[in-house]
């Protein structure tokens, strides 16, 4: 009977809502929209970092950009009584994330570190993943890509480039929090310090509209960032539960 | 009871000579038929698909808001197609309908033919058919499972378990016709049918033995069919789509396909009637009983269809409102009025019992039905998911001319695996038919060998 313990053990291990909290890190980002211009800077950056393919101006005409953060414009009133608010949206990387089940070869997981992470070799391209996302932010490979030179010789060694039939996400930069578990282990130190890793969109963000870091280390900025009032998530109401808090912008006009 | 339709009498030895003719005598109409159907197939469907899998699923219409086009609309359609066939047939079986025996056959074979179009659309569906085989368990070097959570997965085992109880089913049933129509060919065919009829013989064993085992299948294939749509309908029903995300949708699939599989018979029916010569068999009581089946189920159909409208408007989101208004009003709208035209109103016909037993209109309508059913699984995936949450990110999907040509194709390729099969299965039940005739005089003389060897005495 030692089998079926050990599987109820593992099952309520594993069903137990929030048993990622005692991961060694969940890693988190707060994106302030008050700070947020809109500049795009983190878009032009992510795609540099990812070798996210330029799709050309057929294929975004048709609505098949590869943007693994966007930033998302809503327009407000007419002109010329007209305000533009803006988002960036990126993965969510969430906790109970609704492309994780759907996913019938299990391409799309929850990795250790609360990751929502995607792995390319084992897609078949159902992208049901994108159906189910209700963010939206998951990009399919719907042709192969090239890089005309010299923009190949940019291209990141670090991050492989994807197939025709593959879908892909904003990973949070994961090749760089590799690379940090990797230098903290060399350096016999057993945890990555706040600030030692930052995925490339919060890295060029110039005004610092976006931190990153672990929310399980409570002197992280990203804790202290993420227990401001302002804090809230998209689409709270459908139970994702992200790791990507948005910090309000504070409307002077409201009365 | 089937000859109060039409009074000619039928004898044992006749339905032999006709069902066997069906099979040995083929006339010029039938290859030009085959060879069309063929080249459509090759031209619409081969060839298309060979481009996108070299170029990938760019070459369709999909984008990024709207992932799912097409592909997994005729996946859908053809699933429901299939829906009748095995499904009526086991109904009417442990119901004990004799109307059920001229007509199960090509029934069947309708479930066994749109199944394996319906596993070829997954395959051209998918971005990379090639690694299909992942979503199947099986023991490998990976020392990876499928991911048992997810819908898809169980629409891998529905659809695979499915279609191996049809093909039992359908092959189980035809055993003694093959051993009829094995008595009665030479060369080659009867080479085929000693292979196909397993030795049979005709004994009482086999025969209590075959009823049993046919009783037993038919009552596992029932709650089958049911589980299969309802399954795939949960590919829809547990995203969190707007529109989609609704309890409603298995029943709303089980009664859709049934729906259009109950009118595809009608179709087939009706080509079986007139171009392979059954109109002895196929009569004015099975298009009748058939037409009530129909007005039913678009009844049925049209509650469902309702009580979703009132779902997504009673939820009071503004997601769900705009999908409803999208779907309603928005671009699609011609198509979706088109459907509640063919799909809800039109059936609305079949209350005159003339209009039931009247060959030519119950085949238009079951065309009409079709067209309509078609159009709900298009709508369902192109008007919700290019309309979530975010409006930012809303978009239009619009089908390309390959997308448009494959789903051309896959019909193609559906009527060449029937034309196949009409040629190969006797497509009217030989020894059932016989059971709804009177029981002959006992004739001794040397001319009657079609009785014999069925032993249907």
């Amino acid at each position: 009977m030692s089998f079926i313990s050990d599987f109820r053990a593992k099952w309520q291990e594993y069903r137990r809502p929030g048993y990622y909290e005692e991961f060694d890190y969940a890693w988190t980002m707060t994106v302030d929209l008050d700070r947020c211009t809109g500049c795009g800077a983190c878009v032009t950056a992510c795609q540099a970092e990812n070798n996210t393919p330029i799709v050309g101006e057929d294929a975004y005409a048709k609505g098949r950009q590869m943007q693994w953060i966007r930033i998302e414009r809503y327009w407000e009133g007419e002109f010329p009584d007209i305000k533009l608010r803006f988002i960036p949206m990126l993965c969510q990387q969430c906790d109970a994330a609704p492309c994780e089940t759907v996913c019938p070869v299990s391409a799309t997981y929850h990795n250790q570190d609360g990751l929502n992470a995607q792995v390319y070799n084992r897609c078949i391209g159902t992208r049901s993943c994108a159906v189910y996302c209700p963010y939206e932010v998951r990009y399919f490979n719907y042709n192969n890509h090239h890089w005309d030179s010299p923009l190949d010789q940019q291209l990141n060694p670090d991050v492989s480039v994807r197939e025709k039939g593959v879908m892909e996400k904003c990973t949070f930069c994961i090749q760089r929090i590799r690379q940090a578990k990797d230098h903290a282990k060399d350096d016999n130190r057993r945890r990555v310090r706040d600030g030692e890793v930052q995925p490339a969109c919060v890295q060029t963000c110039s005004s610092e509209a976006l931190v990153f870091g672990n929310r399980l280390d409570p002197e992280s900025q990203v804790s202290a960032s993420m227990n401001d009032p302002r804090a809230y998530h998209v689409l709270e109401e459908l139970n994702t539960d992200p790791s990507v808090v948005y910090l309000k912008k504070v409307d002077a006009n409201v009365g | 009871m089937l000859m109060s339709a039409e009074p000619r009498e039928i004898s044992f030895a006749e339905v032999n000579d006709d069902v066997v003719r069906s099979l040995v005598v083929t006339g010029r109409g039938y290859y030009v038929t085959l060879a069309t159907s063929v080249a459509v197939m090759f031209a619409c469907f081969l060839f298309p698909w060979s481009f996108q899998l070299y170029y990938g699923l760019g070459a369709s219409g999909i984008n990024h808001p709207g992932v799912w086009g097409t592909y997994l609309a005729s996946f859908i359609f053809w699933i429901g197609l299939s829906h009748s066939g095995t499904l009526l047939s086991c109904v009417l079986h442990i119901t004990n309908s004799s109307w059920r025996k001229a007509m199960y056959r090509s029934a069947e074979a309708m479930t066994l033919f749109s199944l394996l179009v319906a596993a070829t659309m997954v395959m051209v569906h998918v971005g990379r058919p090639w690694f299909i085989h992942w979503t199947v368990p099986y023991p490998n070097q990976m020392e990876m499972w499928p991911n048992f959570r997810s819908p898809l997965m169980f629409d891998v085992m529905a659809v695979t378990t499915y279609l191996t109880g049809s093909t039992i089913f359908i092959y189980m049933g035809t055993i003694p016709d093959f051993a009829a129509v094995r008595d009665r060919t030479a060369g080659w065919r009867h080479n085929m049918y000693v292979l196909l009829s397993l030795g049979w013989r005709g004994t009482d064993t086999e025969w209590h033995r075959l009823h049993w085992a046919y009783t037993f299948l038919a009552v596992l294939i029932v709650p089958l069919a049911v589980s299969v749509h309802s399954i795939v309908s949960w590919d829809f029903a547990l995203s969190i789509v707007p529109a989609l995300h609704q309890t409603i949708f298995a029943p709303y699939f089980v009664v859709g396909a049934i729906y259009s599989g109950t009118a595809g018979i009608v179709t087939v029916m009706f080509m079986l009637r007139k171009y392979m010569g059954f109109g002895h068999y196929i009569t004015k009581l099975h298009f009748d009983n058939l037409g009530k089946l129909l007005l039913v189920l678009s009844l049925l159909w049209t509650y469902i269809n309702v009580v979703e409208l009132f779902t997504g408007w009673y939820s009071g989101a503004s997601t769900e409102y705009e999908a409803l208004g999208y779907r309603l009003f928005g671009f699609y709208a011609p198509l979706y009025w088109e459907m509640i035209l063919f799909c809800a109103v039109a059936p609305l016909i079949l209350i005159s019992k003339r209009f039931r037993t009247s060959f030519v209109p119950m085949l238009v309508l079951s065309i009409l039905i079709n067209i309509g059913m078609y159009t709900e699984r298009f709508l369902i995936v192109a008007t919700s998911l290019p309309r979530q949450y975010l409006p930012d990110a809303w978009g239009h999907y619009i089908p390309s001319m390959v997308e448009i040509s494959i789903m051309v194709g896959s019909l193609a390729m559906f009527v060449t695996l029937f034309l196949l099969f009409v040629k190969i299965f006797p497509s009217v039940s030989i020894y059932e038919v016989k059971e709804t005739f009177p029981e002959p005089e006992p004739d001794d003389s040397p001319g009657s060998a079609a009785v014999s060897d069925n032993g249907v005495t």
